[in-house]
């Protein structure tokens, strides 16, 4: 076993991760683990833009963009968090072109900037011209021009790198960030990074679902990690559906194409977005439309042979409009469907997208071990966090720019704090438990294999847990992750070998995947409203007297030594806006 | 294979309502389809071997897909890389029926399904096992151009102007998302190592043709080396083998006419 010393180690090379290790690595001696290549990072999926108030094309300020942001999420955003990412959006983006991001341009030369869902003008007038674009390649654009300028500042990778636990010292009796336990996968080797600072970067976990944009590789790792540790997770029953994926598939479609005025429309060809948000129709945030698409297909209006899907019409726009300003999703639509949005409406449906919930923080980004202390040295940032900026629902764009904004303050905050301190000791055979895990895993003889049982985690949690939920659903969906859970007690791997053993791999995301399901359904349960990205078909209405919180999930367990979801919750930070309806 | 039903559908000329005829997708056909995959398992194999596998596949399936069948029904212990499953992280890039592809990206519906589909790693890095090669070489000759903005002079205080023609002068160099597909279908590549190779050109390229860089000679200078742009023999493998349909050989020409003339 190796064992090596950092400042700083940063967990994930995606948008957050890397952001962050540009600042971090100038001030203290950084190193990023990623399980992947920075560059395979999910963030390249991204689509359709970064959203900041640069007033480019026309009249736009921050505090439109705040107000846009806490509506969108259903009053259960962090109005001071909000405030924070729409300022420093600003210099997010200004800050990416400087580094070399190939933004699109207005005639002028400027940034050009495009309408997407959720974001308006003067407070919900009309919607405005706010995300800064690459066609619809941003978090492509984003991906590489972070990658790039790491090169250039030479910060340190350990590639595929799967960290699998995070070391906590707590002889004072509160738990302080010691480092991490990483698993290398082209060896099988168990490498402990010891650091000041810890930055966990590591995305979301769509793979609890069956139809998601999310990569194979998104399985809540770092989610799952500090689950695992016994400190909490926030707002996890808050799970984005992008409105629109193509149908049977769930491959991203941008909501820059609705931005450059694509249109919705059911089988009868019926924009039926009018109906639902007459003010600005298919802009409207993603948790409306998914379930407008969904009410569309459940009373009968839906398209295809099974009536299961509604349409994205392009067919409006001129063809290089489409060519030059959306031309992945065009290829998408082609390669996948056989279908040219250029001449033809593309088949589409709602898929799992993004967690708004994940590890709480507070806004310098550090890790709440409860509703008010932190856990010294420990930061989030990005999906894997909840800082709460997108609170029930993400305005799209708003993640590539929390990503910057928190990944930059993550950054900074991570590498003052070690530059403050010395390190603590690593908590005695701290690296035991995870040799046990992968150990356990190669020599099980169990019957039980991986494949079958994330296929029925993700059946389970598309029927059950998906854009609408009930009580009975999710009784339902609690019931299987828990037989699940049993099961994979008795799961086996086929590859027993040490070198890239992926099929361990697979196996270890598995169980943080059902750590994670089981913790949404909890917390979805006993959310009797609907808010947001959550939506309670026996529970209609918002409730803002008793759940505008925030639930906070911890693992706990209980007098028979059985592990179980315990809820309690954490006040929403109010500013500026009260509570109103939300109409679009 | 597959018949493309097509049902018109006549709507009211209504300002609501969408003048075109709707697509049907066809009903799908699970068919049995073979795959000749070359294994190396290396702490158990001597050498690479093929094995066949045969998994029901629709036609609209993926080769990931079936990949990800046999790992999951059949072998746990197939090996190969994968993220996003859509043509966009590059994890994916292997030789299908000898030609570079993305697996994501490659249909059972456009590949000949009467004979068994071979697949095996991208060719020229080392194999670790089954499908995974080491890419540290080709990312290290990727780090080598200087692949990042090397501005001059004062830095504005909001973004640099640029117009949408200069924007456009390196649009096609932005797409790439280091796959290797490109690099491992060159055969100097495949005799010569030391050689660049396509992708780390496309990095410069994009670098070089951008009007807010200033670093182009710094660059020309890596690319003039002996193991540099001119090894290029213009076979044109690696345009074909982009999976994002750059014009690779022709930013490679670009490369050469702008080291040729010293000018951008």
């Amino acid at each position: 076993m190796q064992t090596h010393e950092f400042d700083v180690i940063i967990v994930g090379a995606g948008g957050a991760g890397m952001r962050a290790a540009l600042e971090s690595s100038t001030r203290a001696r950084t190193a990023v683990l990623t399980k992947l290549y920075p560059t395979r990072s999910h963030t390249g999926a991204a689509q359709g833009g970064m959203c900041a108030a640069l007033a480019n094309v026309e009249e736009d300020n921050w505090e439109w963009h705040t107000f846009d942001t806490v509506k969108g999420g259903d009053y259960l955003v962090d109005q001071d968090a909000a405030e924070i990412m729409c300022k420093e959006a600003i210099d997010a983006v200004l800050d990416l072109e400087k580094m070399g991001l190939p933004f699109n341009r207005t005639p002028e030369g400027r940034i050009d900037q495009r309408r997407f869902g959720g974001h308006t003008r003067n407070h919900g007038e009309a919607a405005v011209r706010r995300s800064c674009y690459a066609a619809d390649r941003t978090g492509h654009m984003i991906l590489q021009t972070l990658y790039q300028s790491c090169i250039k500042e030479g910060v340190e990778f350990y590639n595929e790198f799967y960290v699998l636990d995070i070391l906590l010292n707590e002889e004072t009796g509160e738990p302080v960030a010691a480092g991490v336990v990483a698993y290398e996968l082209a060896t099988g080797e168990i490498h402990l990074f010891k650091a000041k600072s810890i930055i966990f970067a590591t995305g979301g976990f769509g793979k609890v679902f069956k139809t998601t944009s999310n990569a194979h590789t998104l399985t809540g790792d770092g989610m799952g990690i500090i689950w695992r540790k016994g400190l909490p997770l926030e707002d996890m029953e808050f799970y984005q559906f992008h409105p629109t994926g193509l149908a049977g598939l769930g491959v991203l479609l941008t909501e820059g194409a609705r931005g450059e005025g694509g249109i919705l429309r059911n089988a009868a060809g019926e924009r039926f977005m009018e109906r639902v948000a007459p003010t600005i129709k298919d802009l409207a945030p993603r948790d409306m439309i998914a379930r407008a698409m969904v009410q569309e297909v459940r009373e009968g209006r839906g398209a295809g042979p099974h009536k299961d899907y509604v349409y994205l019409d392009l067919t409006h726009l001129p063809k290089e409009q489409i060519e030059s300003k959306l031309p992945d999703i065009t290829e998408f639509s082609r390669t996948y469907l056989g279908v040219d949005p250029v001449t033809e409406l593309v088949p589409v449906f709602p898929t799992a997208h993004y967690a708004m919930g994940g590890i709480p923080t507070n806004v310098e980004t550090e890790v709440l071990r409860d509703n008010v202390n932190i856990v010294p040295g420990l930061y989030a940032a990005g999906e894997v966090a909840c800082v709460s900026v997108h609170g029930a629902n993400r305005l799209g764009t708003n993640s590539l720019l929390d990503i910057n904004v928190f990944g930059k303050r993550a950054g900074i905050a991570a590498a003052n704090y070690a530059n403050s301190v010395s390190h603590v000791e690593l908590p005695r055979d701290s690296q035991e438990q995870t040799i046990a895990l992968v150990e356990q895993l190669r020599s099980s003889t169990g019957g039980e294999r991986v494949a079958p049982l994330r296929r029925a985690l993700q059946e389970t949690m598309d029927m059950n847990a998906q854009v609408y939920r009930t009580e009975v659903t999710l009784k339902q969906a609690l019931i299987d992750v828990q037989g699940l859970r049993e099961r994979y007690k008795n799961v086996s791997i086929q590859d027993k070998g040490t070198r890239y053993n992926t099929d361990l791999l697979e196996a270890i995301e598995l169980g943080f995947l059902l750590d994670l399901a089981e913790v949404l359904v909890v917390s979805a349960l006993e959310r009797k409203e609907s808010r947001g990205g959550h939506a309670r078909e026996d529970y209609p209405a918002r409730d803002d007297v008793n759940f505008m919180r925030h639930t906070m999930a911890t693992r706990k367990i209980d007098a028979q030594g059985q592990e179980y979801v315990h809820l309690d919750y954490k006040p929403v930070s109010v500013t500026n806006y009260q509570p109103m309806e939300r109409k679009y | 294979m597959t018949t493309t039903l097509v049902a018109e559908v006549v709507i009211e000329p209504e300002s609501n309502v969408a003048p075109v005829v709707m697509p049907e997708t066809p009903v799908p056909v699970a068919t049995d389809v073979t795959f000749r995959i070359r294994r190396y398992q290396p702490d158990f194999d001597e050498e690479p071997h093929w094995v066949d596998y045969t998994v029901a596949l629709y036609p609209t399936d993926r080769v990931l897909t079936a990949l990800e069948k046999i790992k999951g029904e059949q072998d746990g212990s197939l090996t190969f890389r994968r993220s996003c499953a859509h043509g966009i992280c590059g994890s994916d890039a292997m030789r299908i029926n000898g030609r570079n592809r993305l697996a994501c990206k490659t249909l059972v519906k456009d590949i000949d399904i009467s004979k068994p589909i071979t697949v095996e790693a991208i060719k020229g890095l080392p194999l670790e096992k089954d499908l995974v090669v080491d890419m540290e070489p080709f990312f290290a000759a990727y780090r080598q151009v200087l692949p990042f903005l090397i501005p001059e002079g004062h830095e504005p205080t909001k973004e640099r102007i640029q117009s949408a023609e200069d924007r456009a002068r390196f649009d096609d160099t932005t797409k790439c998302i280091l796959c290797a597909a490109c690099t491992t279908s060159c055969p100097v590549f495949w005799t010569n190592e030391q050689y660049f190779g396509p992708a780390a050109i496309v990095a410069a390229h994009r670098f070089i043709f951008d009007s807010r860089d200033a670093g182009a000679n710094a660059r020309l200078e890596v690319l003039n080396d002996k193991e540099g742009v001119w090894r290029c023999r213009t076979t044109f493998n690696c345009t074909d083998a982009c999976p994002r349909g750059i014009e690779i050989t022709k930013a490679i020409a670009e490369v050469k006419q702008a080291l040729i003339f010293r000018r951008i």
